[in-house]
């Protein structure tokens, strides 16, 4: 599903490299966590899946497909195969649960009947259908990291991306969190972690990708056992 | 997908997004308005002065003369050929006789027994002359120049002076006016565009949500660009009728006030003026929006 070959990263003003020729495969269906300290590269991994960034050197693939080779009009139809969530949540203070999700759909144009049935389809899913109306700010650190879950989903990506979904949450919102991934992973999406959170990775025992200064130093398949 | 519902979508967001940030859509439609209303103002005026210009144009002539040993039937050819000239308009003639006839009637109105001495011998018996009106006034000279030598004419009467202020008028107002109309336009245009960036700005997060969930350029962009457009269209309807009621205003008050200049010099009509500047103001409204959205779009969002 998601391959790296022999991808360098350097920054424009930097000799220093950002990720220095990674190789890795992921496959459909995978449960994976990339892990590392702040700086090691997890979040370059990140933005070049996204093809926000491109590589310096090497080829990236999704779904077999180069990224090398998406012409910038299909960049959103490339992204619509990966769902992200983020540390920081980042949903739209202003509108209400239903409407932060129903967003990704319109921005897609999904018709409005569909949008209605997508949405209480995820809202139920990620166990916050009670609080549809709701504003962001009313809620708590886990419940709007679910909301921010639903909206990734919600246009059903073969991907889902998060950085660091925990980093804001207690050890039991984080539980829930990983839970409710995990759950997500089962329906058949591939799902990337990107954390620096030891705690959340042991107890889950899935496929740990370990990156220090921009190389994988250490890929441990699932169940095996963490340093 | 569909078009349709992306579009009434992205046009309802560029209604939201104007509510969002109702200070800036104020103070940028505000800008708008000034600078449509003086586009509005120096159009209706410089419209008019040129209205007023082509007016007095069409009075100026040129008289000629000719020599004392021309028959009615070569002076006839001779004016025939003039009128063919391209810088022609029109010519009139006036024959010896209409001549001693309109004299009369000018100084002998009084005392028709004076003329009666000068039944028999026309006093103006080579006085048959034609005023030879021009297209464009800026021309005379060198249509002066070209009847001095032509075969048979004898005197040509010219007012070069009034000609060439008038020429000159014409095209210092427009000079003028295309500069000022051409510098509001930019800074209407710098405005919006500082409108629109500001509700990127704004909007930052949301942009940036819609990018990852595989928005399409047309969807991020689109409300922007409906807001600027619908921010210059409102800047634009407020001067037009502001304009509308001076301008009526003012059309009465050349005619209660002004009555001697309007007996010679005519304001245009209402609908004259509005027919034109309505569509116009429109445009330029819509497209000042337009471009400056564009503009700010084009810097501040990479999709």
């Amino acid at each position: 599903m998601i391959k790296l070959d022999h991808v360098t990263k350097a920054y424009n003003n930097s000799h220093v490299k950002a990720l220095d020729d990674v190789c890795l495969e992921i496959n459909e269906g995978e449960f994976v966590f990339i892990v590392g300290d702040s700086g090691a590269g997890k979040s370059t991994i990140f933005k070049l899946l996204t093809k926000e960034l491109e590589p310096s050197e090497g080829e990236i693939y999704i779904a077999g497909q180069p990224l090398s080779k998406v012409r910038h009009r299909r960049v959103p139809a490339l992204r619509r195969q990966i769902g992200v969530v983020f540390q920081d949540f980042r949903l739209l203070e202003d509108r209400n649960v239903y409407d932060n999700i129903a967003f990704a759909q319109r921005a897609i144009s999904v018709p409005a009947s569909q949008i209605k049935k997508n949405v209480t389809e995820m809202l139920t899913l990620c166990g916050i259908s009670e609080k549809y109306r709701f504003l962001p700010k009313q809620l708590s650190g886990g419940e709007q990291q679910r909301v921010a879950v639903a909206r990734a989903l919600v246009n059903q990506p073969k991907i889902l991306l998060a950085d660091e979904p925990t980093g804001n949450l207690d050890a039991e919102n984080a539980r829930a969190i990983m839970d409710l991934l995990e759950r997500i992973n089962e329906r058949g999406t591939t799902v990337v972690v990107v954390t620096h959170n030891q705690e959340v990775v042991r107890s889950m025992k899935k496929r740990v990708i370990n990156i220090k200064k921009g190389v994988i130093v250490n890929d441990i398949p699932e169940g095996g056992r963490l340093a | 997908m569909k078009t349709g519902t992306s579009f009434f979508y992205c046009l309802g967001q560029g209604f939201k997004g104007i509510k969002r940030n109702r200070l800036f859509f104020v103070a940028s439609a505000a800008t708008i308005a000034a600078c449509i209303f003086m586009i509005g103002l120096f159009f209706a005026v410089v419209y008019n002065l040129n209205h007023m210009l082509k007016e007095a144009e069409q009075s100026i002539c040129v008289t000629i003369f000719f020599d004392e040993e021309l028959s009615e039937s070569e002076i006839q050819k001779i004016g025939g050929d003039i009128a063919n000239w391209s810088e022609v308009s029109r010519v009139e003639y006036t024959s010896a006789t209409e001549a001693w006839e309109k004299f009369k009637e000018e100084y002998f109105a009084n005392n028709p027994e004076l003329a009666d001495g000068f039944a028999d011998d026309n006093p103006l018996a080579n006085s048959a002359s034609y005023d030879i009106f021009l297209k464009d006034i800026s021309t005379q000279r060198s249509v002066v120049a070209r009847l001095e030598t032509t075969e048979g004419i004898r005197q040509v009467n010219r007012s070069e002076i009034t000609a060439d202020v008038l020429s000159d008028v014409g095209r210092i107002v427009g000079i003028v006016s295309i500069v000022l109309i051409g510098v509001l336009l930019a800074v209407s245009i710098f405005l919006i565009t500082n409108t629109i960036i500001t509700g990127i700005t704004v909007r930052k997060e949301e942009i940036k949500i819609m990018k990852y969930v595989g928005a399409t350029d047309f969807f991020v962009k689109s409300p922007f660009v409906f807001e600027g457009i619908i921010t210059g269209l409102i800047g634009a309807i407020i001067p037009l009728v502001v304009l509308f009621f001076i301008y009526r205003w003012a059309m009465n008050f050349m005619v209660t006030e002004f009555s001697m200049i309007t007996g010679t010099l005519s304001v245009l009509p209402l609908w004259d003026v509005f027919s034109i500047l309505i569509p116009g103001a429109l445009l330029i409204g819509a497209g000042i929006g337009f471009i400056g959205s564009i503009i700010a779009t084009g810097k501040h969002i990479k999709v």
